[in-house]
């Protein structure tokens, strides 16, 4: 095929599936399996039609690879080179990622139950957990390389830090979730402080726990890609990055940049996933039927 | 008021400070003990104290060091010195408001778009939402290496970056915010025989007014992080990412912490003037608090 037919298919598909979504988009079907079907259906015909003028694009009107490679090529790289982009996953992933965000939400939830016996430190630390949330906290990667040197504990240390502090302040604010009517009961049962805790107030702050969880999923991965701009062993997919980027092999780049999209949709929706078993009862899980 | 509010956080601030002196003495302290130990002296706790205090290259510098710096490079440099931090916080904060401007034009046109077409709505919100699991920012030296091959530098392939960045949370709370006005008002504009735009300039956008400022919010907090990781890769030239990056290299540790507090000054004043542009808003137009 030449390049001028390559570009013609794609924008036909394009208008195609546009087609089809408008239509499909029209059904409104009442309930049933069709509904999934269709709420999955348009997002994918979408994506495909995305996918297939890019690929048009770039054939078609010979963009230089350097700029921007058509995805089959992009494809054809992930599959070669599979054990490399494995080793930096485990590097970046599995030591750095998974470690941070284990250690860091866990400290977040800790010292949220501590500071919430005394109205004193909460009304201190909230505030200040605020604003460090917005800070761009991805800015102390070199001192965290400096301290923990260049291995995956200088990038654990700053996925640590980064998820710390929205851990902190969504759960302090899930455990006054609880409304008043349920505490009292609580305090009619003659409960005391740790079963009150137990049984109320930390069901009721699961949903903000889990928001943070899914806030730091994302968070984690930043950072442990952001610290390995600052100093690494050859292996990594930060250091991957940075250095096919110096050597304008930018399809290895997309390749990595796929794996770690790949990554952070996957634990998101793990996280999610459980969110939905753990907090059944909220609202914001109910089906939409009524 | 000064009791319940100022005085919990006026303790957590002075909580801090004293970790970060301990900390200091104690991670600066194996340096002194060894340049002691080669001179071949003893060295008590007393004459250690100041000594981890005014180190060239701490392993963490005290307070007063990185505040000494953040004076010395911001009050007594001139602001055009290359040296001076205004500068340099000055081309972070171009970048971020750029980015930040185009992202949230961009996020409100997707909004509108996906409010007023079931299509869009449904080909577009899952990948939405699915693109902010990705790392982004991993992205950031690419776009800005491509850039430079085609000859575009400066200001815009960092402000692009802030763009990604701070259109998510703008598209997903407008679509919130022109969503919430309620099945009665709906009905009223129906009544009176209100056309679409109409429905929306009257109704749905004074609505969606709370909306927009709370993830405008998050959007600059976002795009100044772009910014600032977007300086890494083009090798340390200007703004708060070169000095992060700068300082790395050479081991300048007070220079990183006083590029980080500015940042973080940065960060505080930007998401304050927002919120404080939004409250006097809501107050103008009479828009009850604690919703949004």
């Amino acid at each position: 095929m030449t390049n001028t037919t390559i570009l013609i298919a794609a924008i036909v598909f394009w208008l195609a599936a546009w087609f089809a979504n408008t239509r499909l988009a029209a059904l409104r079907p009442e309930r049933g399996p069709m509904v999934t079907v269709i709420n999955l259906a348009i997002p994918v015909l979408f994506g495909a039609a995305i996918l297939a003028l890019w690929e048009g694009i770039t054939r078609g009107f010979g963009v230089p690879t350097v700029i921007l490679p058509p995805p089959s090529m992009i494809w054809e790289r992930i599959t070669n080179s599979v054990p490399t982009l494995w080793a930096d996953f485990q590097q970046t992933y599995l030591k750095g990622v998974v470690s941070g965000y284990l250690i860091g939400c866990s400290l977040g939830f800790l010292v949220a139950v501590l500071v919430d016996r005394s109205p004193f430190w909460k009304a201190g630390v909230m505030p200040i957990g605020n604003l460090v949330s917005a800070l761009p906290i991805v800015g102390i990667a070199p001192i965290m390389v400096m301290w923990f040197g260049f291995d995956w504990q200088s990038k654990a240390a700053v996925v640590v830090v980064m998820t710390f502090f929205p851990m902190l302040v969504n759960t302090v604010a899930g455990l006054n979730a609880a409304g008043h009517m349920e505490r009292d009961l609580m305090h009619t049962y003659a409960s005391t402080r740790t079963q009150s805790l137990l049984k109320l107030r930390l069901p009721a702050a699961m949903p903000f726990i889990f928001n943070a969880l899914k806030i730091n999923s994302t968070l984690a991965l930043i950072g442990a890609i952001v610290a390995e701009f600052f100093g690494t062993p050859i292996v990594g997919m930060g250091f991957r990055i940075s250095a096919e980027v110096g050597r304008l092999n930018v399809d290895m780049v997309w390749a990595t940049i796929f794996v770690a999209a790949l990554a952070g949709s996957l634990s998101y929706g793990a996280i999610a996933l459980i969110e939905r078993s753990v907090t059944f009862w909220h609202p914001s899980m109910r089906s939409e039927r009524p | 008021m000064i009791r319940s509010r100022i005085l919990p956080i006026l303790t957590v601030v002075a909580a801090i400070i004293a970790v970060w002196y301990a900390f200091a003495v104690i991670l600066n302290a194996p340096f002194e003990r060894s340049a002691a130990e080669r001179a071949g002296e003893t060295i008590g706790f007393v004459e250690l104290l100041p000594k981890t205090m005014a180190q060239q290259r701490p392993v963490l510098p005290a307070p007063h060091q990185v505040a000494v710096e953040i004076w010395e490079t911001t009050a007594e440099k001139s602001i055009t010195s290359k040296r001076s931090l205004i500068y340099h916080a000055w081309v972070t904060l171009s970048a971020t408001l750029l980015g930040f401007m185009m992202g949230t034009a961009l996020g409100i046109l997707l909004a509108v778009g996906i409010v007023h077409s079931r299509v869009l709505d449904k080909s577009m919100m899952p990948w939405i939402i699915t693109s902010q699991t990705i790392p982004i920012l991993a992205l950031a030296p690419m776009i800005i290496v491509v850039f430079n091959s085609v000859g575009v530098t400066g200001l815009l392939p960092k402000a692009l970056i802030s763009t990604y960045l701070s259109f998510f949370p703008v598209a997903v709370g407008m679509v919130k915010g022109l969503r919430s006005p309620e099945t009665m008002h709906m009905d009223l504009m129906h009544t009176y025989s209100a056309n679409r735009a109409q429905t929306f300039w009257k109704l749905r956008w004074p609505s969606s007014v709370p909306f927009l400022f709370t993830s405008m919010k998050i959007g600059i907090a976002a795009s100044l992080v772009g910014a600032i990781v977007g300086e890494l890769p083009t090798g340390a030239v200007a703004g708060l990412g070169a000095r992060l990056l700068a300082g790395s290299y050479y081991g300048q540790t007070v220079q990183i912490w006083s590029a980080l507090i500015v940042a973080a000054v940065l960060a505080g004043l930007l998401v304050g003037l927002i919120g404080w542009i939004g409250g006097w808003l809501n107050r103008r137009m009479g828009v009850r608090e604690a919703r949004a």
